[in-house]
């Protein structure tokens, strides 16, 4: 089965992403679907990350400690976040099939991108929640 | 499931390489990367354990450029083949379009082999899809090891085992050695890319 989204909708989710967390200083976000796909990316200008390799990471990561979550007897951690010296990633899934992921460095509180990124949740789902990918 | 870019005008379709543990797998993707080299933009990325086994799995995304105006980006992936490690295998498996089976010709894996397939079917269910449906190539892999003398299994035995009901393309092949590992991933790509054009009309 494939799916696929309009022109329109591919050009409101990157608006989205390049108003509400690139701008703000964030070097990265993409949206991939959990297979693995990327959906819309966005950069600075500066960063040179593979992220087709990042994506298939980041979906069997976000497998995997969904799975760990089932075992503890959690749904899922809807949230996960890795820390690094310089850049820290951080992961939101959106609805049950995306999931959000943002790049950036220690100039920017984790706090502070939490409350853009659950802004940015909130706006994609709208897009987003008008088909299921799987 | 591939995903299609209007924007970019560009599909990403999702290709399993799937078996039983040591028949193969990683060694098909590591030829694919050494043979294609220069056409792969980026570092094959694979994550093992310590005594080299695919724990997670392996992923290789490979351009194979445009078809009807669209950018072809296949996202090749390998699967843990051993028996314990059946969560990470379904995982990969998710919103996969098309999958390799790389199957031991090695006449004492016959048994794992078999496993192996009634496993992937299973796995299948799980996201609703059929085996029978899905775009499926099956490779009957380590065929070399006949001229050291080891014990295969013949080409008709394993067609017997493995695809008298699916009916799958096969091929008898050398991972390491380069035989039929091309011809293997050129067949699942375009039986996969012709699923999602009957998909799309």
């Amino acid at each position: 089965m494939s799916y696929t989204l309009s022109h329109e909708q591919l050009s409101e989710i990157e608006e989205i992403l390049q108003h509400n967390l690139i701008d703000l200083g964030v070097h990265c976000v993409f949206l991939i679907d959990m297979a693995g796909n990327i959906i819309a990316n966005h950069d600075n200008g500066e960063s040179s990350h593979d992220i087709y390799s990042l994506a298939a990471l980041a979906a069997g990561n976000f497998g995997a400690v969904t799975a760990m979550a089932k075992i503890i007897g959690e749904g899922e951690f809807s949230l996960l976040f890795h820390k690094g010296e310089k850049e820290n990633i951080h992961f939101s899934k959106i609805l049950s099939d995306y999931l959000l992921i943002t790049i950036f460095g220690n100039d920017i509180s984790l706090g502070f991108l939490r409350l853009k990124v659950a802004d940015v949740v909130e706006k994609t789902n709208k897009i987003l929640g008008s088909f299921d990918a799987e | 499931m591939a995903f299609i870019n209007m924007k970019k005008k560009e599909v990403q379709v999702k290709v399993v390489y799937y078996g039983p543990g040591r028949g193969g797998k990683t060694s098909n993707l590591e030829y694919i990367y050494k043979k294609f080299r220069e056409r792969i933009q980026t570092e094959m990325i694979t994550v093992k354990t310590h005594g080299d086994r695919t724990l997670f799995f392996d992923f290789l995304p490979f351009d194979i450029g445009k078809i009807n105006g669209y950018d072809v980006k296949i996202q090749l992936y390998t699967v843990p083949g051993q028996v314990k490690y059946n969560a990470t295998r379904r995982l990969v498996l998710r919103g996969v379009d098309g999958i390799v089976f790389v199957a031991d010709s090695m006449v004492i894996r016959k048994d794992k082999n078999i496993l192996s397939i009634k496993n992937l079917e299973e796995n299948l269910t799980d996201y609703k899809k059929s085996i029978s449906k899905i775009p499926l190539v099956i490779q009957y892999n380590k065929i070399d090891l006949a001229e050291q003398g080891i014990p295969v299994l013949s080409f008709e035995e394993m067609e017997k085992d493995l695809n008298s009901v699916l009916k799958a393309p096969s091929f008898s092949a050398s991972a390491i050695t380069g035989v039929n590992v091309v011809q293997t991933m050129k067949k699942i790509i375009a039986m996969t890319i012709a699923s999602i054009k009957q998909e799309l009309k």
